[in-house]
């Protein structure tokens, strides 16, 4: 029996109520004529708090309040990818579709949607049982597979906390609701369900030893992410957040791409709707939309909604982990996550913290980059999986002193500093070199599958470019002529790694996507003509003459090199290199 | 007696719904005498019994002179009222206060083009009462994303700063980043005039005006202001096609919060429903933040940055996504909003959550208005995030989007060198720094200035080559050999680089 309470005030998304005694905390309730969907989030003698993820216009004292005895959950199965939800789950497709027209309904309509589904209910699933009936199954064990996509097999697990004897098993086509295997007489489904403000359990999390390859030359040679690691990318608006977003979703070698466009632009989603169909992932030759969930909460979307929709997106995210993926999610953007907390906050009355965020908005955060991790799955089979998450973070002003990206900072691995001066010279992705970092050690790695000196090139680079920002801060008071030629030579370097190598168009066909053996190679060459320029000055060449090498043009084509020819062309290169300026 | 509370809503109880989800007749109006405060533009008013969160109330005075507001929160039989018209006069004793049992709307319709209304939608040009098609609320509802359709049309607007550098696309939200006295407005008007899709419109330019319309909203503007852009459209023959709310400096603070709320529901209707392509001039968004914390103290909210509320993001978000485009309907809403931002500061909230939301921003720079650049756009801070969207092959030309990466490139190397120069000056540059310190001049004078002129893209990419043209090809690291091949023109500087 589900209890009705009655509305006592309305503020915004907060509405208080009153005879809900046996309501507990996070909840899920339906306020009002309209049953727009709001979560307990704050119980006081017999008043009880909700935030309502809908626009409560119209909400009188008075209203019903309907409990629904259950937290705010997700639907998990088959049928995820390729989805697009709102914060909470709901369909968006299925929303905006009305009688015949797929578009008839384009605006976000008020309650009323608890009718539409997350997971289709009609559609059919091929299910291949992995057990037998007397087998024994724990938690986390496979019990079949279902290939969601021509790629993906989604497996089928026993839920957490779940273990018995199987007793009955069906194959063949089902839909997402009926049983398919029976443990202990008791019938389980594709469906799943989960609170999404609570981790998913495995049985251990694991280093972080191998990384996330992205691609982009900045990220994989200068700051990797690791899998299971998190990464935060702070910057000013324009600095070019959402477009380095979408060029890891496109890019990075996971499984999944969870993707929460959370608090932001509605025409940017509109981009990876359109884009990501068309786009073919190279590992698969099958759509990029089909290994992708996108989450979508728009800035104009209610903002209680939106606060949920990073523990949608990354409870999606922690399942196909435990079928023992490698998911990769973005949160675009943490910072109107935590404005929405500060929001809900203030209509609470609560004490503010700095800049008006609520004390707990660290304890948050940290819950929340916690759940990303490499890890030992439940179950029999030792299955690895991994959730990486790559946060965006808006600073008001660019400003990083600010408290989200501070506390941020104090949790995540890798740190990719955006800058707006850069994005303003339109030097893209505009990672600042010397302000980013990561604590990833991830050298290892690439000296034994990309290079053996991988990590040394990694570290030249880095020294190069802190020495070349040490030398152009003398430049800027005394002019170039007052330095010596080896710091000349510098300054030409430091400008060819930083115009060649690290900017990176994340719309040009070929330099979209750079392999790490491509990424080594024009790092090596721009090495390499480094060390034969200073060979050459020492001869007494000068400066004036290096300058003006033909081989410089040859070097800022690099990006545009056909992967599969790089070696080669590195080659190639270097001996044109030696030769031009053995004749100086 | 105000005209402000009124015709928007007279048909109150028949042609318009009650309150979502509830059939109560609206003809219920019970009449409350129980305010115990008035604070700032805030009412609160006891025992009260029916009231929703957002519904809009009448406030009579003894007078009889009616004010409109609207409801901020409910809490049992307390309400608080925000008074759109101000507070002032108002007595805890003889004011009345009337809920009105529906959350505010606007009548919408056709023969709103060609009308000058209040900033909350009343005609305010001695015209007739407009006939509305349909009553809608004003706070709209947002956009399914799904439904969205990506907004890739090139809007040419004869200004080779935005054309060449940060291209305007249909269903665009931009804005004008202005400081106090630069000429924000007069680039607004001239944007408005000179504005066409190329393609279908050149060819059938009388059917073709059928379908745009402009929407401005004054928002705490001054007359002188307001009548600039009125004499602006009438020239350009645009007036007719116009529909105005004007909510002047004089005007009541609290209703600049309706302004851009009412113009943006026109614009939707003119948009989505009678497929026209809409052009919406706010303008200054800074005087409606202003009302925003003006009323978020009044409420006591926990401030946010400089006192403006925390919830400012958001609501400027439900203003600015009302721009863009629905697939399967013909038309779009695009936003232009000029905003000043205080002490030029574009750290400053203002700026700075608008230009999180809206798909990039020109921005104004004095130093270029000093130097009698017209328009004074700087175009390093500017930016246009649709404008990959809206160039190119087919659109405007395959070497748009080099062109203009190679222009930001050696412009910013320039101004950078100009810095420099100041300190240790120009003979102590090597030659390539003096050709980069060159070019930057040549381009605020010669791309960037333009004064009334109105050229076409191709004029604006031909213009660039040929300030491009000063440097080497090896230094063209942005542009494809065979674009520079096509289109680089072969002046004497090349070939003597060459050699």
């Amino acid at each position: 029996m589900a209890e009705v309470g009655s509305v006592v005030r309305v503020a915004g998304p907060v509405v208080v109520a009153e005879g809900l005694p046996r309501a507990r905390l996070y909840d899920v309730v339906y306020v009002g004529p309209l049953q727009l969907i709001g979560e307990v989030i704050r119980l006081q003698g017999d008043l009880v708090t909700v935030q309502v993820y809908e626009n409560t216009s119209g909400l009188q004292v008075g209203d019903p309040l309907v409990e629904s005895g259950a937290p705010l959950e997700v639907e998990l199965g088959p049928g995820l990818l390729g989805s697009i939800f709102d914060g909470v789950q709901r369909p968006l497709p299925a929303m905006a579709c009305s009688a015949a027209d797929p578009f008839g309904q384009p605006f976000v309509r008020r309650g009323g949607q608890t009718a539409l589904p997350a997971l289709d209910r009609q559609r059919v699933w091929e299910f291949e049982p992995k057990v037998q009936p007397g087998q024994a199954v724990a938690a986390g064990d496979v019990l079949g597979v279902v290939m969601e996509t021509a790629h993906l097999a989604h497996r089928v697990l026993v839920p957490p906390r779940r273990a018995g004897t199987v007793t009955q098993v069906r194959a063949g086509r089902v839909t997402v609701e009926e049983p398919v295997v029976w443990l202990d007489g008791e019938p389980l489904t594709l469906l799943q369900r989960w609170p999404v403000r609570q981790r998913r359990p495995f049985v251990r999390k694991l280093d972080p030893t191998e990384p996330l390859i992205t691609g982009q030359r900045a990220i994989d040679m200068l700051f990797p992410l690791a899998r299971g690691g998190s990464a935060i990318i702070p910057g000013g608006f324009g600095t070019g957040k959402t477009v380095a977003q979408q060029t890891i979703a496109k890019w990075a070698d996971a499984d999944i791409i969870v993707y929460i466009g959370c608090g932001e632009r509605g025409n940017e989603l509109t981009d990876v709707l359109e884009e990501f169909p068309a786009l073919v992932d190279p590992r698969t030759n099958q759509p990029l939309m089909q290994r992708t969930i996108l989450i979508a909460n728009t800035s104009n979307m209610p903002v209680a909604a939106r606060e949920a929709s990073i523990y949608t997106g990354i409870t999606i995210a922690e399942y196909y982990r435990d079928q023992g993926y490698h998911v990769a999610l973005m949160a675009d953007s943490t910072s109107r996550w935590g404005e929405a907390l500060r929001e809900v906050s203030g209509r609470l009355e609560e004490m503010p913290g700095e800049e008006g965020f609520p004390a707990y908005l660290p304890t948050r955060l940290a819950e929340f980059y916690e759940r990303a991790g490499r890890v030992e799955c439940l179950g029999s089979d030792d299955r690895i999986g991994s959730v990486s998450i790559i946060g965006a973070v808006s600073p008001p002003g660019g400003d990083f002193s600010e408290p989200i990206t501070q506390h941020s900072l104090r949790i995540a691995g890798t740190f990719w500093a955006l800058d707006t001066d850069l994005a303003r010279r339109r030097h893209f992705p505009a990672i600042h070199w010397t302000r980013s970092y990561t604590l990833y050690r991830l050298g290892g790695w690439f000296n034994r599958q990309v290079a053996a000196d991988w990590e040394d090139h990694r570290e030249w680079a880095l020294a190069l470019l802190q020495r070349e920002t040490d030398l152009l801060e003398i430049v800027q008071l005394v002019g170039a002529d007052a330095l010596a030629p080896a710091e000349r030579a510098i300054l030409l370097t430091g400008r060819l790694v930083r115009e060649d190598f690290l900017q990176q168009s994340a719309f040009d066909d070929v330099d979209a996507f750079c392999p790490l053996s491509k990424q080594y190679h024009m790092l090596a060459v721009i090495r390499h003509f480094h060390e034969v320029v200073n060979r050459a000055l020492r001869r007494g060449a000068s400066i004036e003459q290096i300058a003006g090498l033909r081989c410089l043009a040859q070097i800022a084509r690099m990006r545009l090199w056909d992967p599969a020819e790089a070696a080669a062309q590195a080659q190639a290169l270097r001996a044109a290199i030696e030769e031009e300026v053995s004749h100086l | 007696m105000s005209s402000l509370s009124q015709p928007v809503s007279v048909s109150s109880s028949t042609a318009q719904p009650a309150l979502p989800g509830r059939d109560r007749p609206s003809l219920v109006t019970i009449e409350y005498r129980t305010l115990t405060h008035i604070t700032g533009p805030l009412l609160f008013v006891e025992r009260v019994q029916g009231v929703g969160y957002d519904e809009i109330v009448d406030v009579l005075l003894p007078t009889g002179e009616v004010r409109r507001g609207q409801v901020l929160e409910v809490n049992r039989d307390r309400a608080v009222v925000q008074v759109f018209a101000g507070t002032r006069g108002l007595g805890l004793e003889d004011t009345r206060v009337r809920f009105r049992g529906e959350v505010m709307r606007l009548g919408v319709g056709l023969d709103m083009l060609g009308r000058t209304l209040s900033g909350s939608g009343l005609p305010i040009d001695g015209g007739p009462p407009i006939t509305a098609q349909e009553w809608r609320d004003i706070n709209g509802l947002p956009i399914n994303p799904v439904a969205r359709d990506h907004p890739s049309e090139f809007i040419q607007t004869g200004i080779s700063a935005i054309d060449g550098l940060n291209t305007l696309v249909r269903g665009q939200k931009l804005p004008i980043f202005s400081g106090f006295g630069l000429p924000a407005n007069e680039l607004a008007a001239q944007i408005a005039a000179q504005a066409r899709v190329r393609g279908a419109e050149e060819e059938a330019e009388g059917a073709v005006s059928q379908e745009f319309a402009v929407v401005f909203a004054a928002l705490g503007i001054t007359y002188r202001e307001a009548s600039f852009f009125r004499r602006h459209f009438e020239e350009s023959g645009a007036l007719e096609r116009s529909v105005l709310f004007l909510n002047l400096a004089d005007d009541p603070t609290i209703e600049r919060l309706l302004t851009p709320r009412a113009a943006l529901t026109t614009a939707e209707f003119l948009a989505f429903d009678q497929g026209m392509h809409v052009l919406v001039i706010m303008t200054d968004m800074t005087n409606y933040c202003e009302a925003l914390r003006e009323v978020s103290s009044a409420r006591e909210e926990v401030p946010g940055r400089r006192g403006y509320p925390g919830y400012m993001y958001t609501d400027l978000a439900t203003l600015y996504e009302r721009a863009g485009r629905i697939r399967g309907r013909p038309g779009s809403v695009t936003q232009l909003i000029i905003l000043s931002m205080p002490d030029d500061d574009i750290t400053h909230p203002i700026p700075d959550l608008t230009g999180y939301i809206t798909e990039g921003q020109i921005v104004l720079s004095r130093d270029l208005h000093r130097r009698g650049i017209r328009p004074p756009i700087d175009v390093l801070p500017s930016l246009s995030r649709l404008m990959n969207a809206g160039i190119g092959p087919g659109k405007t030309r395959e070497d748009h989007r080099s062109v203009a990466d190679q222009l930001y490139a050696f412009y910013a190397q320039g101004r950078d060198l100009r810095r420099l120069v100041a300190i240790v000056g120009e003979a102590a540059l090597s030659r390539e720094d003096q050709r980069y310190l060159a070019f930057a001049g040549r381009f605020e004078q010669e791309f960037i200035h333009q004064g009334d002129a109105n050229r076409s893209v191709e004029e604006t990419l031909d213009l660039a080559w040929k300030l491009l043209a000063a440097f080497p090809i090896a230094e063209m690291k942005r542009i494809k050999p065979e674009l520079i091949r096509r289109y680089l023109p072969s002046l004497p500087a090349q070939e003597e680089e060459e050699d």
